[in-house]
């Protein structure tokens, strides 16, 4: 457990780890009976047949997941999905700066990231922000791989008092300069962090973490209004320019099953280890 | 002379139970009532209706083993021509194929051949196959849908060592997220077809995304495979492109029906939310747009199909679009949605629709739908499904050096399954759009063969 709420696990699959690069995602299904859950890929290794996915417990699905003890299997584990992030396909030049503002458990998604920018020596700072100390997470794993890392609390119980974005404007007037940024986190703190990139004059890419059923783009559950257009999360993106998300319909779309996934909650029994 | 022997009416559960219900509504001949069916048969000398089928099953020859009461020997007839009679016998759209070019039906009624079809298959004895003496060759088939399945079957009789690819959690493709449990019941009957598969050797992993977990290429070239079979399906869903679309409480047929069928939704021990509010439109006249409207009703909605042609057109199988009107579905024919208004919370409010009229044929031979200028009209509804069709899905594509793709984005194929690269074959809805069961296992049962030949140089 990275927090009390947020568990870190790494799972056996060796298909997906061969295959797997930063910005994709899985989808985790704990039991027979259990939802498709999308989650995005925090580590991985190919030659040790390893992925790495970190859950928040939100509902009756990802605490199913996170019930799960060491040695134990999923029902079924499917993937890498979506496309790499960007700079995968075209590496940035070494003058290149780039910042990742990264929030909750969307900071989990990041580590891959920069540490690819890393090993291709790209120079990232990483700003991390949660509401308190206890809930920051892969900061040991981040400081190891960012040329810089910032840590941020809503409460001030941990590096900068204030949120994300408000350090981001903070090192841009202290003349940090940056070329590119990256938001990863809850949609709202990523709608933010596109309004303070665009007003700092940085590029933002953001990943977008949409309802889905499948995730290979067959039922359209995760269709996002980008640039007027509607895209596919799971096919076209996860990653996608976000001056140009609707992030208002996105997150409406998002809360879409709350009703009924708030009476699964209520009325779940966990059948996990109990011979279902 | 003709028999003047009517149809043998085939035992249904009553249209009002079955609202409320997710069994299988039809329930299917037993031996006396498929005896007696089956000596309708004139067995005529140039049976137009194996012609008629698109993978030729032999079907004067079934039905006489049936008249002598052999159901064993029935099946085996079918088995030679096709891999899922079970699955076929309930969805087959028989009015077009079979049925429709028996001698019978242009005085009176067809022989009920899909329900011969589904009665054998459902009471022959489940004798397993021999399995063929494997030649060491690997192939792989993407896909464990119709198209998939048939070809992987044939291989597999042929001594090929298949290997069978699904994205998803269950073989079966469209049977499984497609076809609701009222029309195909899938611990049942799927299953057993999809075991009959797997007894001839074929081996099935699921979970394993062709284009992403692996590639075409990475299948040929580093895993041993001497050929693949595309079967990878119709795609992603279409949307109308009107105003409205990305509102809460609109969704794509695929998503509404695998929900339910793929993820049970319907069951109360599986966590899978659907919703459907009190009134549900499904936008469409397809067997998808009665398959998304027949499961609201039983999830408890008031359904209403808006289809901008008339019933004629209606491309739906003739005996869903019966069964559905038996079951209260509401059909608002002539009519085409237009927007979708907010409630004021990014909820659906109402469906707004124009009126039709129908004009000149178009190039499919229908006359097409025109709109009547001033006649727009709101149905108030709290969900809509999108049943309108289905655009190829880029991702085999974009992943696999050398494939053509035509105009709308599908596999460029010959009629053999070849596809412009050579060792690829490919077929069904990802090569022709969305299309039938039965049309996708004849193209998958033709790869076959030319995968043979390929490989046998």
């Amino acid at each position: 457990m990275l927090t009390p709420n947020i568990c870190r696990m790494r799972v056996s699959a060796p298909r997906l780890a061969a295959a797997a690069l930063p910005g994709q995602f899985l989808i985790v299904r704990a039991d027979e009976k259990g939802e498709r859950i999308p989650l995005t890929i925090s580590d991985y290794d190919a030659a040790e047949g390893w992925v790495t996915i970190v859950t928040q417990n939100i509902g009756a699905s990802s605490a199913d997941i996170i019930s799960f003890e060491p040695g134990e299997s999923f029902a079924d584990v499917v993937g890498p999905l979506g496309n790499p992030s960007e700079f995968v396909k075209e590496t940035p030049s070494g003058s290149e700066r780039v910042v990742f503002l990264a929030g909750g458990v969307g900071t989990a998604p990041v580590y891959p990231q920069v540490k690819w920018l890393h090993e291709h020596g790209v120079k990232a700072d990483v700003i991390v922000g949660a509401r308190t100390r206890d809930l920051l997470i892969y900061t040991d794993e981040l400081r190891s791989v960012a040329d810089n890392l910032y840590l941020c609390t809503d409460d001030g119980s941990l590096g900068f008092h204030g949120v994300g974005t408000a350090m981001l404007e903070k090192l841009v007037s202290e003349g940090a300069r940056y070329t590119r940024a990256v938001a990863i986190g809850p949609m709202i703190m990523m709608k933010f962090s596109v309004l303070t990139c665009k007003k700092l004059g940085i590029p933002i890419v953001v990943s977008l973490n949409t309802l889905m059923v499948d995730g290979t783009g067959m039922c359209g559950a995760c269709r996002v209004t980008v640039d007027g257009r509607t895209r596919f999360a799971c096919v076209e993106g996860p990653e996608f320019d976000g001056t140009l998300v609707d992030f208002d319909e996105a997150m409406r779309r998002q809360g879409q099953y709350k009703e009924e996934e708030t009476y699964e909650k209520e009325h779940h029994v966990c059948r996990i280890g109990r011979g279902k | 002379m003709a028999e003047k022997k009517p149809r043998v009416p085939v035992r249904e559960q009553d249209a009002k139970e079955r609202a409320a219900n997710f069994r299988e509504v039809c329930l299917g001949y037993d031996l006396q009532e498929a005896v007696s069916e089956a000596s309708r048969c004139l067995h005529c000398k140039n049976p137009r209706c194996v012609g008629a089928c698109p993978v030729n099953v032999r079907i004067p020859e079934f039905i006489a083993e049936i008249v002598r009461g052999d159901i064993d020997a029935a099946a085996a007839v079918i088995a030679r021509d096709s891999s899922l009679p079970a699955v076929c016998g309930r969805v087959c759209p028989q009015e077009t194929q079979c049925e429709g070019s028996c001698i019978l039906g242009i005085k009176g009624e067809p022989v009920a051949i899909g329900k011969l079809e589904r009665f054998v298959a459902d009471n022959a004895s489940n004798a397993s196959p021999a399995i063929p003496e494997s030649n060491g060759i690997r192939v792989a088939v993407v896909g464990s849908g119709p198209a998939g399945l048939a070809c992987a079957s044939d291989l597999a009789k042929m001594g090929y060592e298949v290997t069978v690819f699904e994205a998803l959690h269950k073989a079966g493709g469209v049977l499984q997220y497609g076809i609701p449990e009222f029309r195909l019941p899938k611990d049942t009957v799927l299953k057993r077809e999809l075991d009959a598969v797997a007894s001839l050797g074929v081996r099935f992993e699921t979970d394993v995304v062709v284009g992403r977990t692996v590639t075409v290429d990475s299948l040929m070239e580093k895993e041993g495979f001497k050929a693949v079979f595309i079967g990878s399906g119709a795609g992603l869903p279409k949307f109308m492109g009107i105003p409205g679309e990305n509102l809460c409480g609109v969704f794509s047929a695929n998503e509404f029906l695998t929900r339910n069928n793929l993820m049970k939704a319907f069951r109360d021990d599986y966590m899978t939310p659907i919703h459907t509010g009190k009134k549900v439109c499904v936008v469409g006249g397809g067997n998808v747009a009665m398959d998304a409207a027949r499961t609201a009703l039983r999830l408890g909605a008031e359904v209403h199909v808006v289809y901008r042609r008339t019933e004629a057109e209606l491309p739906a199988r003739r005996e869903e679009v019966h069964h559905a009107v038996e079951e209260g579905i509401v059909f608002d024919m002539l009519t085409n949605p237009v927007e979708i208004t907010d409630d004021g919370r990014g909820w659906v409010k109402s469906l707004r629709c124009i009126r039709m009229e129908l004009g000149e044929p178009d190039q499919s031979g229908r006359r097409s739908p025109v709109p009547i200028e001033g006649s727009e009209f709101e149905i108030d509804t709290d969900t809509v499904i999108m049943a309108v069709g289905t655009s190829p899905n880029p991702l085999i594509s974009n992943t696999t050096a050398g494939l053509e793709l035509t105009r709308r984005g599908g596999l460029v194929a010959d009629e053999a399954g070849q596809t412009t690269r050579p060792g690829v074959f490919a077929g069904g809805d990802a090569v022709t759009g969305a299309a039938t069961v039965i049309l996708a296992m004849g193209a998958g049962r033709r790869a076959a063969k030319a995968i043979d030949e390929y490989l046998r140089g």
